[in-house]
């Protein structure tokens, strides 16, 4: 579903990723961790191509993210994102949040997205906040409407760049509650993400990125049971012993 | 000791009324197509492509180094023979349409760089936003930037549209007469111009000053 091969990028002299390369295929639950810098962020915002790369390629459904042929937002369209900061439309209701790209993109009417939004709401446990607007929720309440308006554009895989970083602890289990939720009924997701709970719960693979590279992709099993390097050791005993 | 005579100002209503409605209909005009072109100027100056930006960025320092009474001058001499060149002898009053244009083009260089500060105050997260769900760059700026743009904008636009207002008494050089106009002919006609420009003063100083305040208000209500 997503094959990402060799990719390479540059912020001017900075290597931000080398010769990254994972498949995600369908129906999979990948996380991607690791030390912030260590480039998972940009590698899942390649993806989608909302940052570019030099070197190598991605394919998501067949198509070549880095292709100049590619019809990218008709790509983008069809892979749902979810980000840190939300990133709501805060001059539009909830309701509106859901519908306006269903509408302005896939040009389904009025009504058939609001049916279709008002299901996701309720998915997400939100059902009567349509009329309010992202100002007025908590920001896990914010955080589950980003990913039904992702959701309600149907699309073929899911991502999630850190979609709990920004939440305080209480929120945590409200986001990664739905996040399973949707891993267990067959979504494609590749999720970057601190919470190991989540990765041991759901995830298919772990993927471990250091200094811009993949330096483990393993079964959750194996990456739990014994991390293959001395960083990912690191990194997990770090992060472990402060979750728990 | 001066003695006033507000006695010619009743009778000189009618007339004031009708300066008042130019004024009104410039500052409307002026305010319409300057945000408008405003808008496309400030989208041209973000433009990556950077033959676009810098004819907007001329656009915008050029009229913004040149005194609006130049301006005015300079677009009487011109419009009426750009115009007579394009279409003949128009019916409309050609001072009145060379104050139009004027004060559209040159209240749109100030709108310009409001709508480009507005723009740039939306943050990147927003476009990403707008993109991830397959909207193209002219959708997610339309439906996603520029409406919150415009929103934290008010203020600013609003407040130029009070200097506007103030402004468009310069019409006065090319011979179009407005509000001041009026006050001023009448005023000097009935030998009571002190009276008549204390009047009109009055009147500029409630209309402007409530609209400040009505500014503030605005602001109050979109901080919260």
């Amino acid at each position: 579903m997503i094959s990402i091969k060799k990719v390479s990028k540059w912020y001017g002299e900075f290597h931000v990723l080398k010769h990254c390369t994972t498949e995600v295929s369908r129906g999979e639950v990948v996380v991607v961790c690791g030390p912030s810098g260590s480039g998972k962020s940009t590698l899942i915002k390649c993806v989608n191509g909302l940052e570019i790369f030099q070197e190598g390629e991605i394919l998501v459904d067949g198509i070549s993210v880095g292709a100049r042929k590619t019809n990218l937002s008709k790509l983008r369209s069809r892979v749902g994102m979810v980000f840190q900061h939300f990133e709501l439309f805060p001059h539009l209701k909830v309701i509106q949040n859901l519908t306006i790209a269903q509408c302005k993109v896939l040009g389904r009417g009025n009504k058939e997205a609001t049916e279709k939004a008002l299901q996701l709401l309720e998915m997400v446990d939100l059902s009567g906040h349509a009329q309010k607007f992202p100002s007025q929720l908590s920001g896990g309440q914010q955080q589950r409407v980003a990913i039904a308006r992702a959701l309600a554009m149907d699309p073929i895989a899911m991502l999630f760049d850190e979609p709990t970083s920004a939440l305080d602890p209480e929120m945590i289990k409200e986001v990664l509650d739905v996040m399973v939720k949707l891993a267990q009924e067959g979504m494609t997701m590749m999720v970057v993400t601190h919470e190991m709970g989540f990765a041991r719960e759901v995830a298919n693979r772990v993927i471990f990125m250091d200094h811009g590279e993949i330096v483990e992709d393993r079964p959750k099993t194996d990456f739990f049971g014994s991390p293959g390097t001395d960083r990912a050791q690191q990194f997990l005993s770090k992060i472990l012993s402060h979750s728990a | 000791m001066y003695e006033f005579d507000w006695s010619s100002i009743p009778g000189a209503l009618p007339y004031l009324w009708q300066g008042m409605v130019r004024t009104l209909q410039i500052t409307g005009v002026a305010i319409v197509i300057g945000i408008v072109l405003g808008t496309l100027i400030a989208l041209l100056r973000l433009s990556k492509n950077s033959i676009l930006s810098n004819v907007a960025a001329f656009y915008v320092n050029g009229f913004r180094s040149i005194p609006l009474v130049m301006v005015l001058l300079w677009f009487y001499l011109l419009v009426p023979q750009f115009i007579s060149s394009l279409i003949g002898r128009p019916s409309i009053d050609i001072r009145l349409l060379s104050a139009f244009v004027a004060f559209a083009l040159f209240e749109a260089s100030y709108y310009a760089e409001i709508i480009r500060a507005g723009i740039q105050s939306v943050s990147r997260g927003q476009v990403s936003a707008g993109f991830a769900l397959g909207m193209t760059s002219g959708q997610t700026m339309l439906l996603i930037v520029l409406p919150q743009a415009f929103r934290r904008m008010i203020p600013l636009l609003l407040t130029q549209a009070i200097i506007l207002f103030q402004d468009t008494s310069l019409v006065y050089v090319i011979g179009l007469t407005e509000f001041f106009g009026v006050a001023y002919n009448t005023g000097n006609r009935d030998g009571t111009l002190v009276e008549m420009l204390l009047f009109a003063g009055a009147v500029y100083f409630v209309i402007s000053f409530s609209a400040s305040m009505l500014v503030r208000t605005l602001q109050g209500k979109l901080a919260s």
